[in-house]
């Protein structure tokens, strides 16, 4: 398997949640975005981390982590947009300008 | 190593197979304009880089994505969706109008140009080699309660952490004329 084949997979998925991230206007759909992007980094840690063999297997632990990480932040993000619906009756971002002078 | 090269290889074929399904998934995900459909399409996503964990051989971290990010985000994903807005289906404001998108897909995509053609420059035709010796679920259980027991620790606090923290940002204040405790 050639090992290109994974990266730029992985780049293409992640400038694809890059993408999303500046476009989407509801809160809920730029968490997806972010969540697209890191299931890209994830693909690029193991694949790097079978090609170079690593015994202590580096990259597949830190992709156990970030999966763990993004699990946390999908939760407290939710958590976040939860309550600005509940202050405001919308999860629009650019309707969340309360520091606009 | 040439296009005829890549396309006699089964492995190549499979890989195929899985990618350009995720790269369509990605895609309807970002560009939908239903929110359930973009939730389901990350699913599509996320269960393809399952299946290139399994090609790989890494099959532990494969497992976990399905049950950790398709089991437990995704659900989590469609709960805010369905707290947040009540009409389900097509809406119009989902995303920014035409003229930010095209400056978005520019952005995108030269950042998409200058991660490639790094990668194509570093590793050109190197490839992986071949997953004989999958990665044992055993050993890497054995690796991460002795070598990464430290970081392993520490994101359980983290996890600990946004368990409470969710808990105490999302739930309702008690309002003065109710006694506390009545309300969830």
């Amino acid at each position: 398997m050639l090992i290109n084949g994974f990266l730029l997979l992985g780049a293409a998925l992640f400038s694809l949640g890059v993408y999303g991230l500046l476009v989407r206007r509801n809160a809920v759909l730029i968490l997806l975005s972010v969540e697209l992007m890191v299931a890209a980094v994830n693909i690029n840690f193991v694949a790097l981390d079978r090609f170079l063999g690593d015994d202590l297997a580096g990259g597949q632990v830190f992709a156990l982590f970030s999966i763990a990480v993004a699990a946390a932040e999908v939760g407290i993000g939710l958590a976040i947009i939860l309550l600005v619906f509940r202050n405001r009756q919308s999860a629009n971002v650019d309707e969340l300008d309360l520091m606009r002078l | 190593m040439t296009v005829g090269d890549f396309f006699t290889t089964t492995e190549n074929w499979v890989f195929l197979l899985i990618a350009l399904p995720m790269l369509f998934a990605g895609y309807k995900v970002v560009t939908t304009n239903n929110v359930v459909h973009a939730v389901l399409a990350l699913v599509g996503a996320l269960a393809g880089s399952a299946a290139l964990f399994v090609l790989l051989g890494a099959e532990f971290v494969a497992w976990t994505v399905v049950l950790i990010s398709i089991g437990a985000v995704i659900v989590l994903f469609l709960f805010g969706i369905m707290i947040t807005r009540a009409p389900i289906g097509l809406e119009v404001d989902l995303s920014h109008p035409r003229s930010a998108r095209i400056s978005a897909a520019v952005a995108s995509g030269g950042l998409f140009v200058l991660l490639g053609s790094a990668m194509l420059a570093e590793f050109g035709d190197e490839v992986i080699p071949e997953a004989a010796d999958a990665t044992r679920t055993d050993a890497l259980g054995l690796l991460l309660f002795q070598r990464y027991v430290v970081p392993f620790e520490v994101v359980s606090v983290v996890l600990l952490a946004a368990l409470i923290g969710g808990i105490v940002i999302a739930r309702r204040d008690p309002s003065p004329d109710e006694p506390a405790g009545t309300r969830l």
